[in-house]
């Protein structure tokens, strides 16, 4: 327990000591302390999944968090086949983006603050998938969105900045608001918030229904949608996805260890660490599943049109998480989480090496003023372009693997809807190689579109930077290998080469594909093909014809527009939700309810003294003659009075 | 013996006396003096049920009477002159201060 | 029975907590005007004395009963049975140390601020300081009354002489809007007085049951005093005027300790003495709770003073404790307690920073702010601690209280618990979007050059800043206290049986 307690606390004393001492003493040499910390914790990480390997598992409190009449919970550490992935995917990421960091954040003036934040991150997320009950998990879930907010604000003088990080906290609390409702009505079913015997008793309450606000609904697809919200919203599944493009304001380091590699995967783990609850309700597993086709199909219709390198990787990272959450709609949890684990790889790579094209352009994001690259920067080139490839599904690398898993399962599972989103996975498998390809061929081929001061700044980044690069990228390339299809496997003479599968088997199940090998055959081979005609259509278009794109666009400008536009879906917020709020608060409440109702009366019942004292005050003649005839008359009238009695 | 009424009498029209002349008159000190004069109405009539009664009680009461309204008649005085001294008249109409 | 166990103490620590700064109050009179910083130095030593002497308070607290502790008890004025009769159970320790804490970082922060009449300021601070004190530990209706009514005079003259621009508009309508309710309150204890048989004595009224009827109309007479006190939607319009027009010390009490006792007189009156008017009210006192929460909220949002933003946030964060403290389960009470101190501590901070930054600015336009964070570095972290407390994050207090709100809110009604979620969001909402104005963005003209804060500022906010990480890290120990308290309140309030009698009869023998 004790070197387990390791992984989530060093990181959290980087935090303290770079916050406190950084700015004074650390400056420049803050990176350290955080670097060592991770590093630390990757190794014990790398214990663990030893430990776990051996089949020892664990579940044990720290210290009792909150009491309160029956209810509760404590800050407590599940070990476990999931949490020990989670922590080889964090901590692995993390090391190599602070690593990756010490080159790119060089000379900025909060040095200490980035990789304080990045350390608190790291321990939010740790927190979050090594926690054994749902509270713990929302305290890392909130956690990480803090350290969200703080790093997309990290540069919180642009405006844009500051309101991109509060963005992304807002439209979380939206999600959290029914993650948190998901919690309570957990608690209120069964009694505690521990996985455990949550998990234990759910078959108990598999057809129970509900009356939530009035309605009756069944007990498990209340809670499993409940729980979904907080998915959405961290994972920027639609309709909560506007917070993302927006988070690339942060520092490209962020954008890749954040959004992109872990924290925007917590939905996905969640869903994942809950299947128990979700397998139980059929209709939440198919909104599960719906969710993550049309985002992924969504954002990555998004991502063809737009020239902000960062924001195509970004809304390429929503479309996978798409994907992953397409996998656990349709029962393959494993797969899921297969894909979140190589895609942390090949995302993080592809937003490193965006950051290391960055460092070459002077912080230039426009893939319209780039071109040509290639030859500056051969490592970032070189990486990128594998990463690339791993993403579009090309056989051999990770992404093929995970990809395949989740569209044969989609095609195979048991799901009604399976057939459909294996569809839209397929369609979107192609545009992902055609939205990849054309940000390489934009950035790397061609001639160089920027100006001269630019292209005599170009350079290939420092090897702080190209190391981790390409240390991930061996990651991009291998990671696959542990979930090789059995199919495959099965020509190589490996039984059971889905390992990873078989690993997971006792946290997430396996549910077998019902199809026969031809269909399996079918199926990869439909994706492998959409993702080359994809590359294929890419270099195309910008390779050899490059003038058809902007034909494409002036034909189709209706559509182009809308695409450019992000479908308009922060405009609709902002005039349904954002403006009228506000409105209400000044026109409504201030000016109505405040000012005119409760004021009127406030202040309105002292004014009617007032009006009444004025007129008795003139009665007040001062002339002394009339207050003595008003006592004399007083006189008589008591006299009066006592005779008659 | 004289009857107790005609002392009564006698009292009630100094007290009357006073009233009116309190209620009518404009000038300040002939309206102190009014209430001087409704203070002795009352001041015979106690001596009168004194007498009657035999109690002691009565005139003792107006020896305080007399004490007060000595003082008063002091205090009442200096403040006349205060006034006057301010306002350079004794004429009540025109000290209108208290109006609300 | 006997109602209360004794001071294990050897000492009448509470009269010493209440009259140490009123005595303090007496001295800082005999000192000389021009001396001014001896008059600080003095008050600031009385105010941490008294604080050190509340701590065994924490320290020695039996947290194994719901009796009272510490308990003092003798005759005042024999003829109509009052007693001085002083004590503290689970519900009313914490306060009891709120307000001893709150009183030395009221202290710091004027420091430098007020520069008028500081002799006077002290003074009132001081005895306010006893007043809120003596209001907590009460266990006697007429002292109790006495204390309530004690404290509004300090607080009247803190707005009124050292206030802003519209001070005595804002210090009058205070003064009268607490003391109608108020007044209303005193005639409900005298009906109590009488019909129990002639006692003031809390715990005594506490074991006896009333008829539903009289129930019902005390249950009003009292809610007036302490809806206001809350405030509770519609009554929470004198909230804003007083803490934007009061001095900083003066929104700080006011915030952190002063309106707590409307909250606590529920917990502490309306609920055991009229249990049963209670649950039956508890509709109307849930909904007016979620649209304090959701107003105060929304209101928020359209904010340009800085003070009135964090007054309006106090206006919904009161609405949660009242949903907890109605919703009349562990979870709910218990959240409501806390979040009550929890209010105290981040909202009295809140205010405490605005000082901070006032004192340099003299502003409390938000926007005549920008870019703080790039000028005042250690400042902006403190006030983003603060921020993330009030918004209820995982790790700080704020998140304990609202979530066991929410939590016994929504197993009490359902509607009442997802309604008040909505609070949260908005909270996020309008806090975030104050720091990002105030502290991000480019520097405004006004703030660029600013001093850091200094080593004074740094001890006051220091204390609130250890507090929102220990409770919401570790709020078992202040949970602990209350768990006997609340359970034993809630037995009364849930056992409680109505007892119909003739309303009239009863008014007849009240009023003989």
């Amino acid at each position: 327990m004790s070197n387990y307690l390791l992984i989530p606390f060093l990181p959290l004393a980087a935090f303290l000591i770079n916050i406190l001492l950084g700015r004074k003493y650390l400056r420049e040499k803050a990176h350290w302390v955080s670097i060592l910390a991770v590093a630390g914790s990757w190794v014990v990480a790398v214990m663990t999944l030893g430990d776990v390997l051996s089949g020892k598992t664990l579940n044990q409190d720290l210290y009792t968090w909150i009491v309160s009449g029956s209810f509760k919970v404590s800050v407590g550490f599940l070990i476990d086949q999931l949490t020990v992935v989670m922590l080889i995917v964090v901590t692995t990421c993390s090391m190599l983006i602070h690593i990756y960091s010490v080159g790119y954040m060089h000379g900025d003036n909060g040095y200490y603050r980035f990789f304080a934040y990045l350390s608190l991150f790291t321990f939010c997320m740790l927190m979050l998938v090594m926690a054994n009950n749902f509270l713990q998990l929302y305290f890392g879930w909130e956690g990480v969105g803090l350290c969200s907010y703080f790093l997309i604000g990290y540069y919180f003088e642009k405006k844009s900045a500051s309101d991109a990080g509060k963005k992304a906290f807002i439209v979380n609390r939206f999600g959290d608001f029914g993650f948190g409702l998901g919690v309570i009505m957990i608690f209120l079913t069964f009694g505690t918030t521990y996985y455990e015997p949550v998990f234990g008793q759910v078959g108990g309450f598999a057809n129970q229904t509900v009356n939530f606000l009035g309605y009756d609904v069944h007990l498990m697809t209340l809670i499993a949608l409940l729980l979904f919200c907080g998915a959405i919203g961290k994972s920027a599944q639609m309709p909560l996805h506007v917070w993302l493009p927006d988070a690339m304001e942060g520092p490209t380091p962020v954008s890749a260890l954040i959004h992109a590699a872990t924290m925007v995967t917590a939905g996905v783990f969640m869903v994942a660490r809950c299947n128990p609850i979700f397998s139980l309700s059929e209709t939440a597993l198919m909104v599960v599943a719906l969710t993550g086709a049309i985002t992924s199909l969504f954002s990555a219709t998004i991502g063809l049109v737009q020239n902000d390198i960062k924001r195509i990787i970004a809304y390429s990272t929503i479309s996978q998480l798409g994907y992953m959450f397409l996998a656990c709609g349709v029962g393959a949890y494993t797969a899921g989480i297969f894909h979140l684990y190589t895609h942390a790889f090949f995302k993080a790579l592809l937003f490193l090496c965006a950051g290391s094209v960055m460092h070459a352009m002077a912080g230039e994001l426009d893939l319209q003023k780039m071109g040509g690259l290639k030859k500056y920067m051969p490592v970032t080139y070189f990486t990128m372009l594998l990463a690339s490839l791993s993403i579009a599904g090309v056989p051999g690398f990770a992404g093929f693997f995970s990809k395949d898993e989740i569209l044969w399962m989609a095609y195979s599972g048991p799901s009604p809807v399976g057939k459909f989103v294996w569809l839209i996975g397929t369609i979107v498998a192609f545009l992902t190689a055609f939205y990849s390809f054309r940000l390489i061929f934009l950035t790397f081929h061609g001639k160089f579109r920027g100006t001269h001061e630019q292209e005599h700044h170009l350079h290939e980044s420092p090897k702080v930077m190209t190391i981790p690069l390409v240390l991930l990228c061996l990651g991009a390339i291998f990671s696959g290998y542990v979930g090789v299809p059995n199919l495959i496997g099965g020509i190589f003479g490996i039984e059971h080469s889905n390992w990873v599968a078989e690993f997971m088997k006792p946290v997430l199940g396996h549910p077998e594909g019902h199809g026969t090998h031809s269909e399996e055959w079918m199926v990869m081979g439909i994706s492998v093909i959409a993702g080359f005609s994809g590359i294929g259509l890419a270099a195309l278009f910008y390779l050899i014809k490059t003038d058809i794109p902007v034909k494409l666009a002036q034909q189709f400008n209706a559509i182009y527009k809308v695409l450019f536009n992000k479908y308009y879906v922060d405009e609709l917020y902002s005039f349904l939700i954002v403006r009228p709020t506000i409105w209400i608060s000044e026109k409504v409440l201030i000016g109505i309810t405040d000012a005119k109702i409760i004021e009127a009366i406030v202040n309105g019942v002292p004014k009617g003294i007032g009006v009444l004292s004025q007129q008795l005050r003139k009665v007040q003649t001062g002339f002394l003659q009339h207050y003595a005839a008003i006592m004399a008359a007083g006189v008589l009238i008591i006299i009066a009075l006592m005779l008659l009695r | 013996m004289v009857p107790l009424n005609w002392y009564l009498m006698l009292s009630t029209v100094v007290f009357m006396i006073g009233v009116f002349g309190f209620l009518t008159r404009r000038n300040i000190i002939i309206m102190f003096m009014s209430v001087e004069l409704m203070l002795n109405g009352v001041n015979i009539s106690l001596i009168s049920f004194s007498h009657f009664l035999q109690d002691m009680r009565g005139q003792i009461l107006v020896f305080f009477i007399i004490t007060v309204a000595a003082a008063e008649a002091a205090i009442g005085l200096a403040i006349i002159i205060a006034l006057f001294r301010n306002k350079t008249t004794a004429h009540v109409d025109e000290m209108t201060e208290m109006k609300g | 029975m006997e109602q209360a166990i004794m001071n294990n103490l050897g000492f009448p620590i509470l009269s010493a907590l209440i009259f140490l700064p009123i005595a303090g109050a007496a001295l800082l009179l005999l000192m000389p005007r021009a001396k001014e910083s001896l008059i600080k130095w003095a008050s600031l030593l009385v105010s941490i004395i008294a604080f050190a002497l509340s701590i065994p308070l924490f320290t020695n607290f039996d947290k194994t009963t719901h009796l009272m502790q510490f308990k003092e008890r003798y005759e005042w004025i024999p003829s109509w049975n009052v007693t001085y009769y002083l004590g503290l159970d689970g519900i009313s320790v914490l306060f009891v140390l709120l307000s001893t804490l709150i009183t030395i970082l009221c202290v710091l922060i004027s420091w430098n601020s007020i520069k008028t009449k500081t002799k006077e300021f002290y003074i009132s601070i001081l005895i306010m300081e006893g007043a809120m004190i003596g209001v907590f530990c009460s266990l006697d209706f007429m002292l109790f009354y006495l204390f309530w009514e004690a404290m509004l005079i300090p607080m009247y003259l803190l707005i009124g002489v050292w206030g802003g621009p519209n001070r005595i508009y804002a210090a009058v309508k205070f003064f009268l809007y607490t003391l109608i309710g108020s007044v209303l309150m005193l005639v409900g204890i005298i009906v109590l007085y009488f019909y129990a048989g002639k006692t003031f004595d809390i715990l005594e009224l506490m074991t006896k049951t009333y008829p539903y009827q009289l129930q019902f109309w005390l249950f009003w007479a009292f809610f007036a005093a302490f809806a206001v006190k809350v405030p509770m939607f519609p009554v929470h319009t004198w909230l804003p005027d007083a803490h934007t027009e009061a001095p900083t010390a003066g929104s700080v009490i006011l915030a952190a300790v002063l309106i707590k006792m409307g909250a606590y007189g529920f917990i502490r009156f309306s609920l055991p003495l009229f249990p049963e008017a209670s649950k039956a009210m508890t509709p109307v006192m849930l909904t007016l709770s979620v649209i304090a929460i959701i107003y105060g909220a929304v209101i928020c949002l359209a904010q340009t003073d800085l003070k009135r933003l964090i007054a309006y946030s106090s206006v919904s964060h009161m609405g949660f404790v009242t949903l907890g403290i109605f919703a009349l389960n562990s979870q709910g009470v218990e959240g409501g307690i806390l979040q009550m101190i929890n209010h105290g501590i981040v909202t009295g901070a809140l205010f405490l920073s605005v000082g901070v930054i006032y004192d340099r600015t003299h502003t409390r336009q938000i926007a005549d702010y920008g870019g703080v964070a790039s000028v005042m570095p250690v400042y902006a972290a403190a006030f983003m601690v603060f921020t993330l407390a009030s918004i209820g994050l995982p790790a700080t207090n704020g998140f304990i209280g609202e979530f066991l709100i929410i939590l016994g809110g929504f197993a009490a009604n359902q509607w009442a618990g997802v309604l008040a979620a909505t609070g949260i969001i908005i909270g996020a909402g309008y806090m975030l979007w104050l720091y990002q104005r105030v502290f991000f963005m480019e520097t405004n003209q006004k703030v660029a050059g600013l001093n850091d804060v200094n080593m004074r500022e740094i001890i006051t906010l220091l204390p609130m800043v250890l507090l929102i990480f220990w409770i919401g890290v570790y709020p078992n120990t202040f949970l602990g206290f209350m768990h006997e308290s609340v359970r034993h309140l809630l037995e009364r309030v849930n056992t409680g049986s109505v007892h119909e009698i003739n309303i009239a009869k009863n008014i007849m023998e009240i009023l003989k």
